[in-house]
């Protein structure tokens, strides 16, 4: 193996047959459906019945799909169980159809709940003991065209809030719509988009709106966010990938209010078409990276990835630095979902990209009549109506995916297709997760309109790792924002506990660490949301750590 | 001001290169005879001052550029181009305000993830200024030249501004009312006017036979990438013939060549046929001159 792990697809043979169906909207959309309906291929990771194995659940989102839950049998195979927990046929037109959803254990009872989000209803989900899912929550909104959404603990009283981003506006009903002024008033800089919900989870399931009063009033198109400490201050931070404009970065000031400090440090100043959000520490020292998704085509649109680097670490306000380039992550075609994961074991971060915005006609392209539509002014733009045909023509269709293999000293290499990861499909969510206890990142793709992948990943031997599965008690059961540093042969490589990161994907929970050939590490000092610190000294490599706030173990 | 005014509106009429108009191709030779009175602008510093207005205006309202520097790696680069080959060439340094349009010009409307390229397209801009010429004219606006080579050569890395900036129409109408002023200033206004009636013309043929709604026909016309075209690249002196009917001619076999590649689906229609047509056009020109003189 050239490059330490090689990528085996083996869905079928695990036993999932999933392929994603897309909804139909108003038939004054039909002839730019593929584009209003090109999102709801999602994942999300969780060991929904606690024994020890990850499963994983998949959005579905035509009218009357179902969606599936995959249990992880622990032989290799995976079953459908979402009918028989309540978790399938969620797709109608009276409350929409999803878009996906995110694990977090809202009540801080052991077992993870379920948001689904949609275009249309937000649905919370309880877990009842692995056993069955039913409906909860009160507080939330009644509709949101919603294509992202996340868990965080914002205030740090123990309890996950949610946080909910509108794509659509709210008032949008694809399926009957009052205009076709509904599109975004510009390429680049609209700001026409869906409303955001920042809901407090104030206990017993019941959830108060306060976005506005914490200073979020965003109005873009949101396709991702992600929830994590960017600036050391112990609270956790708010980016959102937006859609036709500039990326929003919400400091979190104290959980009383938030900021957007975008412009300011340097992440929301060019205005691109972002799709994805996901953090890794690309340098092992410490500091966590944004890695942003936009367009690349050659020779109409080249935006280019964005991978935001803090220029300081430790506390206080950082500038962000766009090493995209120089590192060589910027060029992905249309790039959809992103996660960092160590792939190979080798001690650093890499990335799995998906891309591929519509596969139609292999011989014809919108590119062109997209182009001319996009220069439009809002008043030529928003309007639907004024949107060239697709007529079944792709754009940026049946695009190669990225698996780019950091070498710890700055660059970045390409090697998907030497390692396996040769399919074309629409990708949009991609997931990493140890599906079978090996040690190694296993890596499920969400395709639209097309096949639910998992690629199998086998690491050569003699590549070490260490796995923490956190445990909160002050802080929230799932630990989300819990920050683990590990220390190793003078690296220090941090992650943080998320919920969403990437594109309409969770990954599993347990952080994940390869070590290259290093037998042992010096410390492992975790950071919990409640603020308590502790330290495990020498861990034992090659094994996953189960560590609850305040045993110290 | 008015006498200003005059002395751009009178010799467009004549056929003439206006005296002290800057465009792109301006060189030592042109300093105008009257320097400008006070509280008088010089024609010469008119469309450096629009190009620049328009993006501080731009990226100040919208922040349109990631980063200052390569928009001055641009600026730079073509302004030191000018400088050592104007040097090289006619033994004494040129006037910066043409190498300046065309470095800020490249700056605005190359884009790329990458640093190469705005300073590549400036450098070959300029450079087409001084190698490529036909009995001592050349005969591509060198902005033109420049950003056609690079995309046509490095697709895979640069592109062309294809947005809008912002969604206001008021911004967008200062731009227009702006640059018309000045064109009108200078004696360039019929062309700029010209094309933009053959244009929306030639849009109505494209949509009957495309079957696109016409809005989507124009759309292009409402962006920024069109007024940097219509004001800074159609109209350059040094690159146009001197018959004031000729430019008005020649525009619209741009506008026309550029709706048969629109047809064709090629998305940079504006400045190929500019590229083809306008340099065609020169070339005839300067022929029948030779010829003449004969």
């Amino acid at each position: 193996m050239r490059f330490g792990f090689r990528l085996e697809e083996s869905a079928r043979k695990r036993g999932v047959d999933f392929v994603h169906e897309a909804p139909t909207f108003d038939s004054r959309l039909q002839h730019i459906m593929p584009q209003v309906a090109s999102t709801g291929a999602a994942v999300a990771v969780a060991d929904f019945d606690r024994d020890g194995w990850q499963d994983f659940y998949v959005t579905n989102s035509g009218e009357g799909s179902l969606n599936r839950l995959y249990r992880n049998q622990g032989d290799g195979t995976f079953k459908d169980v979402a009918a028989s927990v309540g978790l399938a046929d969620v797709n109608r037109r009276e409350t929409g159809v999803s878009m996906g959803a995110v694990w977090g254990d809202y009540d801080n009872d052991g077992w993870e709940d379920l948001l689904l989000y949609r275009y249309g209803k937000p649905e919370l989900f309880h877990n009842d003991g692995g056993r069955r899912f039913v409906p909860a929550g009160i507080g939330l909104p009644q509709w949101v065209n919603a294509n992202a959404a996340t868990w965080l603990d914002y205030d740090r009283d123990g309890r996950l809030d949610l946080f909910l981003a509108g794509y659509w506006p709210d008032g949008v009903d694809l399926w009957k719509l009052e205009t076709t002024k509904i599109m975004p008033e510009s390429f680049e800089y609209a700001n026409n988009g869906g409303r955001k919900y920042l809901l407090h989870n104030r206990g017993n399931g019941i959830f108060e709106d306060v976005t506005s009063a914490l200073g979020i009033t965003s109005r873009r198109w949101t396709l991702a966010v992600t929830a994590a400490d960017l600036f050391g201050t112990g609270y956790p931070d708010l980016f959102l990938s937006n859609d036709y404009g500039v990326s929003e970065l919400f400091a979190n000031r104290e959980g009383k209010r938030f900021e957007d400090v975008a412009a300011e440090t340097g992440v929301g100043r060019a205005p691109k078409s972002g799709m994805n959000a996901s953090l890794g520490d690309v340098f092992n020292d410490g500091r966590l990276s944004i890695y942003k998704t936009n367009i690349s085509e050659p020779g109409v649109l080249v935006q280019g990835n964005d991978l935001w680097v803090p220029k300081s670490a430790g506390p206080g306000r950082s500038e962000f630095q766009n090493m995209a380039t120089t590192m060589g992550v910027d060029l992905g075609g249309w790039s959809w979902g992103a996660q960092f994961g160590d792939l190979n074991n080798d001690g650093t971060q890499d990335i799995y990209l998906v891309n591929g915005y519509i596969s139609a006609g292999e011989r014809s392209s919108y590119w062109y009549d997209f182009a001319v539509i996009a220069v439009g002014h809002s008043s030529i733009i928003a309007d639907a109506a004024n949107w060239p045909a697709m007529k079944g023509r792709s754009l940026s269709g049946y695009q190669r995916k990225r698996v780019w293999l950091n070498d710890g000293a700055g660059s970045f290499t390409d090697v998907a297709q030497a390692v396996g990861a040769s399919d074309t499909n629409d990708g949009r969510a991609v997931a990493l997760a140890d599906l079978r206890n090996s040690g190694a990142l296993d890596v499920i793709v969400a395709n639209q309109r097309g096949p639910l992948l998992i690629y199998e990943n086998h690491v050569a031997p003699g590549r070490h790792w260490i796995q923490f599965e956190l445990e909160g008690s002050a802080s929230n059961r799932s630990a989300i924002g819990a920050r683990v540093e590990v220390y190793w042969n003078s690296h220090v490589q941090a992650q943080e506990v998320t919920a969403a990161t990437g594109f309409s994907a969770q990954n599993q929970r347990w952080l994940h660490y390869g070590l290259g050939d290093a037998r042992t590490i010096d410390r492992v000092v975790v950071r919990w949301p409640s603020g308590k610190r502790e330290t495990i000294e020498n861990p034992q490599v090659d094994k996953r750590h189960h560590v609850k706030e305040s045993d110290g173990r | 001001m008015a006498g200003e005014a005059r002395m751009g509106a009178a010799p467009g009429r004549q056929g003439r290169v206006p005296e002290g108009y800057a465009g792109e191709a301006l060189t030592t030779e042109q300093v105008p005879a009257r320097r400008g009175r006070m509280l008088t602008i010089d024609n010469r510093f008119l469309p450096p001052i629009l190009i620049t207005s328009i993006l501080l205006g731009a990226n100040l309202s919208f922040g349109i550029l990631e980063g200052w520097e390569r928009t001055a790696l641009s600026i730079v680069a073509a302004i030191g181009t000018e400088l050592v080959l104007g040097r090289i060439t006619y033994g004494k340094w040129p006037h910066p305000a043409s190498a300046y349009i065309s470095g800020i010009s490249a700056g605005i409307l190359i884009r790329s993830p990458f640093w190469w390229p705005y300073f590549f397209t400036s450098f070959i801009s300029i450079l087409s200024k001084y190698v490529l010429r036909l009995k001592g004219r050349h005969i591509w606006n060198p902005t033109n030249f420049g950003v056609s080579a690079m995309v046509l050569l490095a697709p895979a890395t640069v592109t062309v501004l294809s947005i809008q900036w912002g969604n206001a129409v008021a911004p967008m109408a200062v731009i227009w009312l702006l640059g018309a002023v000045i064109v009108w200033r200078v004696g360039r206004a019929h062309i700029s006017a010209t094309y933009v009636i053959a244009f929306f013309a030639f849009s109505f043929v494209r949509s009957a036979v495309t079957g696109t709604p016409w809005l989507a026909a124009v759309a292009p016309i409402t962006g920024p990438m069109y007024q940097l075209f219509i004001f800074f690249m159609i109209t350059d002196p040094k690159t146009t013939v001197r018959s004031k009917g000729g430019q008005c001619v020649v525009v619209v076999i741009v506008a026309f060549v550029e709706m048969l590649m629109r047809l064709a689906e090629i998305l940079y229609a504006p400045f190929y046929a500019l590229f083809l047509v306008g340099s065609t056009a020169m070339v005839v020109e300067i022929i029948r001159d030779a010829r003449k003189r004969c």
